[in-house]
């Protein structure tokens, strides 16, 4: 289904499926171009499958924004034992609701991203890690694996020509620390999801110990029109160093919020005015954190900018998953800053210390500050809490709490300092419930 | 325990989407599965799982303690989970929690006396553009408000 009317600056390329009567059926993709980049993929080597990849330019659409061929270059060629294909769909970054319509509306896209990638690296099987919530998605996934595997693209011999692959949809079971790499794949391996020390990366030893090539769905989703138009055609709708289209997640004090297909590199304001619809009820924009709740925030004035992800790194943020909140004049930053640290200390799993320690003190040292018990001091322990535990973890967790805090505290100073001496918080527009 | 027919062809599934000697791996979906039958994870469902799975009871619990959608405590029928993670929040997820629990008359993780409802604060469910969002059992539910909220239950009060 779709949940928000389309905008007519959109560039449909990922989810020019959506909405097609007949649903999410091979039938419907068969009759759309479905499979032709597999088809492709079949006749060329698999180096051949990488190059495009990389002329594509496709970064990571999951945030790290790391370049997808290259990654899939990593894969070892002279390996003995399995490797393995495996699809990050435990979306759970705040903000971000993307790889749900992506599977929901087009799950074959995803099947035949995920086939490509077999084709490259030399997998037979392959696995999608489903955020538990996600349990109706789960269900077509695997409907369209059933299909699939009726029609003989998916199992032994595909299309006679000699390439035996299978796919399996995995569901998780309520974890947000999951959606990072190795701890999926701890947790794909019937274990707590913890994270691995790196190097080794999954591309070496992944999934079983095994070469993986691990992705974000819309990552795979975007792999079939690479193969079947080229990837410098691809390439060409992006920007030099980040290519295509993606799928920005507009939530917050917007008109329109919705997802929304636009090249990479459209500029946020233009996004925020003529895709959303502008700031509700004619508000202005306070800030923007512009690609999920571990990206730095922009303030209103930061916000003229190219959405792809070296300028987002220029102006000191983050393109991370696509998902822009926005945030009108009317809300308390504190608040803000408080909510999203509750998350992560909720969400830390625990296995490093300055993550699982500096998450749970900053979130009880914010809540206090949001509610007027606060003093001037705190906002620079939050600071330092925040900076101690950067870059000491065994995964991005700490780094994705303490960004976001920093910037927070950093650029709306001001707002915090209302709060002292237990004056009531000076915003009143996010009513209800605690910080 | 014994499983349900139902149960058992999931656990057959599953058993075959592994490789063998990595059967491990079916132990997270098979504990959701079969607490969407049972209701929560009980020492039975434990103990019958790491007897299938060849591994300690301890082990099981050790994994199944990690994630959040598994428990130990029966859920309501109806278990309502409202997100107010930061695109909730901004849209009135937060006030929305509190309507909730005075509409139910319970607080966060806890079930009304006759088991219909059990509601429960969460984080980011995935629906931030269409947000305020909750989730009855595995359903969605988008743009809430506190009326629709109030339909929402009568809704499911009648369908019993």
């Amino acid at each position: 289904m779709l949940y928000n009317e389309p905008s007519p600056l959109e560039v449909k390329v990922l989810t020019r499926r959506f909405g097609l009567p007949g649903g999410p059926s091979l039938d419907t993709y068969l009759a759309t171009d479905g499979f032709l980049g597999f088809r492709q993929a079949l006749g060329m080597k698999p180096e051949e499958i990488i190059a495009q990849v990389k002329i594509s330019n496709l970064r990571g659409r999951g945030g790290a924004g790391f370049p997808t061929g290259l990654k899939w270059g990593f894969v070892p060629r002279d390996s003995a034992g399995p490797r393995y294909i495996v699809a990050n769909a435990d979306e759970g970054e705040p903000g971000t609701c993307k790889d749900r319509l992506l599977m929901e509306n087009d799950p074959h896209q995803l099947l035949e991203g995920m086939m490509i990638a077999g084709r490259a690296v030399g997998a037979h099987a392959g696995y999608i890690y489903v955020r538990g919530e996600y349990r109706y998605v789960l269900e077509i996934l695997e409907q369209a694996i059933a299909e699939c595997r009726r029609a003989g693209y998916l199992g032994k011999n595909i299309l006679g020509r000699g390439f035996d692959f299978e796919l399996y949809a995995h569901t998780g079971a309520g974890s947000y620390e999951c959606g990072e790499e190795s701890a999926l794949l701890e947790s794909l391996e019937g274990k707590r999801g913890v994270p691995r020390i790196r190097p080794p990366f999954p591309a070496v030893a992944g999934l079983y110990r095994c070469p993986t090539v691990l992705n974000n769905v819309e990552s795979f989703s975007s792999i079939p029109v690479i193969l079947r138009e080229g990837g410098a055609a691809f390439a060409a709708r992006g920007t030099p160093r980040d290519g295509g289209t993606r799928l920005y997640c507009i939530s917050g004090h917007v008109n329109r919020p919705g997802v929304y297909e636009l090249p990479v590199g459209f500029n946020l304001l233009r996004m925020l005015g003529e895709v959303a619809g502008g700031i509700r009820g004619g508000k202005k924009l306070k800030a923007v954190i512009p690609g999920g709740s571990s990206c730095p925030v922009l303030q209103a004035a930061e916000c003229d900018l190219a959405m792809d992800y070296d300028t987002l790194a220029k102006a000191g943020s983050m393109l991370g998953s696509g998902g822009v909140i926005v945030i009108d004049e009317d809300t308390c930053m504190a608040r803000v800053a408080a909510r999203v640290i509750r998350f992560y200390a909720h969400e830390s799993c625990g296995w490093c210390i300055p993550c699982r320690e500096g998450t749970a003190w900053l979130a009880k040292l914010l809540k206090r500050f949001h509610e007027g018990g606060g003093s001037r001091s705190d906002l620079d322990l939050a600071a330092e809490i925040a900076r101690n535990m950067l870059g000491r973890t065994f995964c991005p967790l700490g780094d994705a709490a303490a960004l976001p805090t920093i910037s927070i505290v950093e650029k709306f100073r001001e707002e915090f300092e209302a709060h002292l001496e237990g004056r009531p918080c000076p915003f009143e527009r996010v009513a209800g419930g605690e910080a | 325990m014994t499983f349900s027919p139902e149960l058992e062809a999931k656990f057959q599934k599953l058993l075959a989407s592994y490789p063998r000697g990595q059967e491990r791996s079916a132990l997270i979906p098979l504990l959701l599965y079969a607490q969407d039958e049972v209701g929560a994870v009980t020492p039975e469902l434990v103990a019958e799982v790491a007897q299938r799975l060849k591994l300690e009871p301890a082990q099981v619990r050790e994994a199944a303690s990690y994630y959040s959608l598994l428990r130990e405590k029966q859920p309501g029928k109806y278990h309502i989970q409202i997100c107010t993670n930061v695109s909730c929040l901004l849209t009135g997820g937060a006030a929305l929690f509190q309507h909730a629990c005075r509409r139910l008359g319970i607080g966060n993780r806890e079930a009304t006396p006759d088991g219909e409802f059990s509601l429960a604060e969460v984080e980011c469910l995935g629906a931030c553009s269409w947000a305020p969002a909750l989730q009855v059992n595995y359903d969605y539910h988008h743009g809430m408000t506190p009326e629709k909220f109030d339909q929402l239950i009568a809704a499911l009060k009648q369908a019993g």
